[in-house]
């Protein structure tokens, strides 16, 4: 998970009330369900850099000894800023699968519907085991988790959609101009044999 | 019996038009064990639907078996398919196919009357599956006032009604909005968990992942499945 979207996540934990180091790290778990993998050092190191920007500050310790934080003025104007700013096109990760498929489609020699379908069946074997989870959480679950699941199954059904679109595009083009020669990649045989357009 | 309610081997589906034959299953092999759902998906022409008419009865297959709770549909006279049919296999269709001219609760009871039960006993059945898909208060309404939601758990209810443990659906969600999807699926999966088996044909990768498993359907052949369950937690990569 990017930087600055772990350190804007712990920052929106701020909100309901000062914390400690450990219990950010025990409610960014519970919130994201273990989605996003965070570890205790990425968490002290970002608690650091909130603190040491003015967006948190220490206000004591609790009856434990802990060491709590507070969010300032500064850092709720900077929260209300993330939240009505949007994600723009830049912010966003590259995917490798795109480069993959961008790449394989000009490839004559790379069996298209090979390499779709190889990501089809992980992407639907994801959505299944996301669905799944999906299916458990109840309505007395997070919001914040069952939300996130959505995200990532609304992500694969996209994605899905886009691989349908990418193969039958490249395939329609290829027929079109038919490649030279045999197709050197894509030997192997998924089930019991390759359907051949 | 724990063995698969749908059995499928190397069934082949060759139609023939004039001097072109048309080869809509090319060896396919599926089974289906109680409380599975199989979801079906490939193109349009790929040979989903065939492979659910096969499988439900409706068509024969030109090479290839076909297996019912043990029965092989093969050895059957045409009466004894239909039979098997009305006892052992429900479907589920797009546009639901409920009889317009009877009630929800009338829909359901049909095929145990047409097995030959008795009025009062079918119509508590289907009153008690009706109450399965969260439909008890609609069982005297007309298909007409009903949702195109609440039609379709009415006809899951049918599909499953009396001893039917296989259920055959062809696009269920097909004219159903996103949230009615879901609640549909959400009770064809308590009619599977609870023991029936199911095949599922969708375009809908989301809807598809209700299923257990996933098989892909290209040029009439299976070209890959999704592969069982481990802990979806490993997904979700480990932060401990």
């Amino acid at each position: 998970m990017q930087r600055t979207a772990v350190r804007w996540g712990l920052l929106a934990l701020f909100a309901d009330g000062p914390k400690y180091g450990y219990q950010l790290r025990t409610e960014f778990d519970a919130r994201t369900g273990g989605s996003w993998a965070v570890n205790v050092g990425q968490i002290y190191t970002t608690l650091d850099r909130l603190a040491r920007d003015g967006d948190v500050a220490p206000v004591g310790t609790n009856e434990d000894g802990r060491e709590m934080f507070a969010i300032t003025e500064q850092g709720r104007r900077a929260l209300e800023g993330w939240y009505v700013t949007p994600i723009t096109e830049t912010d966003r990760p590259r995917s490798e699968l795109a480069i993959k498929l961008a790449m394989a489609a000009v490839d004559p020699h790379v069996d298209i519907a090979l390499v779709v379908q190889k990501q089809r069946t992980e992407s639907m074997r994801q959505m299944r085991d996301y669905t799944d989870l999906r299916r458990r959480a109840g309505a007395e679950d997070d919001l914040t988790w069952t939300l996130l699941l959505d995200h990532l199954i609304f992500g694969l059904e996209s994605e899905i959609r886009w691989l349908d679109h990418a193969e039958a595009t490249t395939l329609r083009r290829r027929h079109d101009r038919p490649p030279p020669g045999p197709s050197r990649v894509a030997t192997e045989q998924p089930m019991p044999e390759r359907a051949r357009r | 019996m724990s063995g698969p309610v749908l059995r499928l081997t190397d069934v082949e589906r060759v139609y023939q038009a004039g001097e072109v034959s048309v080869r809509a299953l090319a060896g396919v092999s599926l089974s289906v064990r109680p409380g599975e759902l199989v979801a079906v998906m490939g193109p349009s022409g790929s040979g989903k639907s065939t492979l659910l008419a096969v499988a439900g009865g409706l068509d024969t297959p030109t090479a290839g078996s076909v297996e019912v709770e043990g029965v092989q549909l093969g050895g059957l006279d045409p009466t004894a398919v239909a039979h098997l049919r009305r006892d052992r296999i429900g479907y589920v269709f797009q546009d639901y196919n409920l009889v317009t001219d009877l009630t929800a609760a009338e829909n359901v009871a049909l095929p145990l009357e047409l097995a030959g039960a008795g009025v009062r006993s079918a119509r508590s059945a289907a009153v008690a599956a009706l109450e399965e898909v969260g439909l008890a208060a609609e069982a005297d309404r007309f298909p007409d006032q009903l949702s195109g939601g609440q039609q379709q758990r009415v006809a899951i209810a049918r599909a499953l009604i009396g001893g039917r443990r296989l259920v055959l659906a062809d696009e269920p969600t097909g004219a159903l909005d996103s949230q009615t999807s879901i609640a549909v699926l959400k009770v064809l999966r308590a009619r599977i968990d609870a023991g029936a088996a199911g095949v599922l044909v969708t375009h809908e990768a989301r809807y598809a992942g209700w299923a257990d498993r996933t098989i892909f359907v290209r040029d009439g052949r299976l070209v890959d499945a999704t592969p069982e369950r481990d802990d979806p937690r490993r997904l979700l990569g480990e932060s401990s």
